[in-house]
């Protein structure tokens, strides 16, 4: 599904990730974890083609197609999708309006036909009860005034719509209580499915409580230093981020 | 719309029959001094009124000079290079096809999805007329006949209702009002009259494209709108195609007067030429518009949407005279590529209880420059009066240009005004954002701008805003990345 062979990237002089290699298989769910500033964001903007950030070295594959060389809207065209850290506000433009726009163009992109506003709202009623949302955030404006939680749950909400076959999840349980991020787990969780692959990039062992990975990496110093399995992570919460890196550093 | 303009094609040709063709000779030499006002007045077989009141315009205007305060930036016009008369082009000295019209123009057309023949048309090539628009204006007419409706041009009025004209003509606008009024009513070519009787609500949304002689009204454009008591009507001008014009210079005035309980919507979708890339041969557009709410609780709405025009300077206001008169000024400002624009209202409180809302909103891509300059008024006499103004600007790109004067005069203590006033910019977070959902970054400008501006297009007529919209996509378009 996806394949990363030694990636090195770049902000401005800084070399933020130096030879990053993972391998996502059909269905796997993986946590990247690591301290802050080893640089799991830059891992997420670049696999979804941010600009700002120069890949120097390495490739990444995705379905057997050069991810890198595809733009951002064609990345996700093809089935990659960012839950951003802090989703931005869109002021003006309706949500739902938003939404019908980003389906309507990725069927289109699949050779599927466009949804008309009556399929459109049935589907997107059917998503809310998966999601057990209310639709009250369809009628405001993308992300405008929404608080946190609403942010959050509003980017699981267009994953639940977009059907991607990878999801980046970056540092979703950023800036939730408890009842939020349990919201957002169980969104995420309604999701999953053989054919779609998550990437969840976190600082915290807390969210994995929720979202049970298959495979846990710890991202330092712009390189993964150690994988694993869900039990990884326990010992990451126990231990703290020093222990693996000091270790890495030992060998 | 466009096919409308066909329409006054096949109108025109009818005309050829009748009194217009025997204007024989087709421009006068450049040049303007009061032999050449006779003469536009002669030619137009004017009552002795009009002559006066053109020459009396004429004599106010030697003694003005050219504004020179708005934020726009052009070269010094001579006016004596100017034709002040120029008869319908004849087919021989038009474009013969549209290989000779701007290509930018025309994959304008192509994406506003206009035919062949329309595009033809706008680009003032000689065109055969589209049959199938005809009956459309003829039942116009008639139902507007049976509700004493008056539409026509101005012209037509001058002979057929001088005792309209005579009364309202210059009520509004004085032709000592501003350099351009006065030049335009000591010259004015062509333009609309319309009158609503008593208690009369107009059957239809008037549009110039259902008027005769709509095309060709030339550079110095009048026109008059006299709704009376209780009456209401929603005039539509302008086009959502891009118009090409040989004439630089088009100095418009618009007097709109609302008489007791009266209500005139005026909306207006502005799309001249802006030139080309480096904004050679675009229009400039010094228009004077001003509506009188004469009687009390008279309403008077302008809504624009300005993209064309190299040059647009332009202040769409309302005197609010009578008690209870209501003012409103909904305005979507597009300047790209080299364009400028200095543009807003003036609400001029006088009644009591006036009440008046402005709503602006620019957007400025490429090296465009927007100024919003705005006057709320409240005098001594407006007891009670109440404004409220909300002007947003949009920046797309760092090489683009938004400014805003509001200009506040308050002489009532129980004056009540709010104004508010935002600077955004599309950001790049924003941009992708909606990519990494699959828009395209010019999508993505589109949606955020038609957001933007959805306070305005909730105004216009139902198509009228649908094809704002999607001029406003084609208008931006390229101006991201």
């Amino acid at each position: 599904m996806l394949s990363v062979k030694g990636l090195r990237a770049n902000v401005g002089e800084n070399e933020i990730l130096k030879g990053l290699d993972l391998e996502v298989g059909p269905g796997e769910v993986h946590a990247i974890m690591g301290p802050n500033g080893s640089g799991k964001s830059t891992l997420a903007h670049v696999l979804s083609g941010r600009e700002g950030y120069e890949v120097t070295a390495g490739s990444v594959t995705f379905e057997g197609q050069d991810l890198l060389a595809l733009e951002p809207e064609e990345r996700a065209q093809r089935g990659l999708f960012l839950a951003f850290q802090y989703p931005v506000e869109l002021p003006g433009v309706n949500n739902t309006y938003f939404l019908k726009a980003a389906l309507n163009s990725v069927r289109k992109s699949r050779g599927e036909d466009e949804l008309d506003a009556v399929s459109f709202l049935r589907l997107i009623k059917e998503k809310l009860k998966i999601l057990h949302l209310d639709d009250s955030l369809l009628k405001r404006s993308v992300n405008a005034g929404f608080s946190g939680g609403e942010k959050k749950r509003n980017e699981i909400f267009q994953m639940a719509l977009l059907e991607p076959k990878l999801a980046i999840l970056d540092e979703t349980d950023s800036g939730l209580d408890i009842d939020a991020l349990r919201v957002v787990a169980d969104g995420v969780n309604a999701l999953r499915s053989p054919e779609r692959s998550m990437i969840v990039v976190t600082h915290y062992q807390r969210l994995l409580d929720y979202i049970e990975p298959d495979h846990v990496h710890v991202l330092a110093k712009g390189r993964i230093i150690r994988s694993g399995g869900k039990e990884l992570a326990l010992e990451l919460e126990e231990k703290g981020y020093g222990w693996v890196v000091e270790e890495e550093r030992a060998a | 719309m466009t096919s409308t303009q066909a329409v006054d094609d096949i109108v025109r040709s009818e005309y050829e029959h009748g009194f217009v063709t025997e204007i024989e000779s087709d421009t006068f030499p450049p040049g303007l001094d009061e032999g050449v006002v006779r003469a536009i007045s002669a030619r137009k077989r004017e009552p002795e009124f009009m002559t006066e009141w053109r020459l009396k315009a004429y004599r106010h205007w030697l003694t003005m000079a050219p504004p020179h305060w708005a934020a726009v930036d052009y070269p010094p016009i001579d006016f004596n290079a100017i034709s002040y008369f120029s008869a319908p082009k004849r087919p021989e000295d038009a474009p013969k096809s549209l290989d000779e019209i701007d290509p930018a123009l025309l994959e304008t057309y192509e994406k506003l999805g206009i035919p062949i023949e329309e595009q033809k048309a706008l680009a003032g090539i000689a065109v055969d007329a589209v049959f199938d628009s005809v009956s459309v204006a003829t039942t116009f007419r008639a139902a507007l006949a049976e509700a004493g409706v008056v539409f026509c041009s101005i012209s037509e009025a001058v002979h057929e209702h001088p005792e309209l004209v005579k009364a309202y003509l210059g009520s509004v606008v004085p032709h000592t009002d501003n350099f351009y009024a006065a030049l335009n009513s000591a010259v004015f070519s062509d333009g609309t009259f319309v009158y609503v009787p008593k208690g009369v609500r107009c059957p239809m949304e008037l549009s110039t494209y259902f008027r005769i002689n709509a095309r060709n009204t030339g550079q110095f454009e009048r026109t008059l709108i006299v709704a009376d008591e209780g009456s209401y009507v929603s005039y539509l001008e302008g086009c959502t195609a891009p118009q090409r014009d040989e004439n630089q210079l088009h100095a418009a005035v618009v007097e709109l007067i609302a008489l007791k309980d009266a209500e005139i919507k005026y909306s207006t979708v502005q799309n001249w030429y802006p030139g080309d890339a480096e904004g050679r041969g675009g229009i400039y557009n010094f228009v004077t518009k001003r509506g009188d709410c004469r009687g009390a609780r008279s309403k008077i709405s302008w809504t624009q949407v300005e993209t064309g025009s190299a040059i647009t300077w332009k202040y769409p206001s309302c005197i609010l005279r009578g008690d209870d008169s209501v003012g409103e000024f909904y305005s979507v400002a597009v300047t790209k590529g080299r364009q400028q624009a200095d543009t807003g209202t003036k609400m001029i409180h006088l009644g009591r209880n006036t009440r008046s809302t402005i709503v602006s909103k620019g957007i400025s891509a490429g090296e465009g420059q927007q100024t919003y300059r705005g006057l709320v008024r409240i005098s001594q006499r407006a007891a009670g009066a109440r404004n409220h103004t909300q002007c947003d600007s949009l920046l797309i790109g760092d090489r683009c240009a938004a400014n805003t004067f509001p200009y506040i005069e308050v002489r009532h203590p129980s004056a009540n005004l709010e104004h508010e006033a935002t600077t955004s910019k599309i950001s790049e977070d924003q941009l992708f954002y909606c990519r990494s959902r699959g828009l395209t970054a010019e999508d993505a400008v589109s949606m955020i701008v038609n957001g933007f501006c959805k306070e305005v297009f909730n105004e216009l007529p139902m198509e009228f805003a649908v094809e704002a919209q999607k001029l406003l996509s084609i208008s931006l378009e390229g101006a991201v990345g």
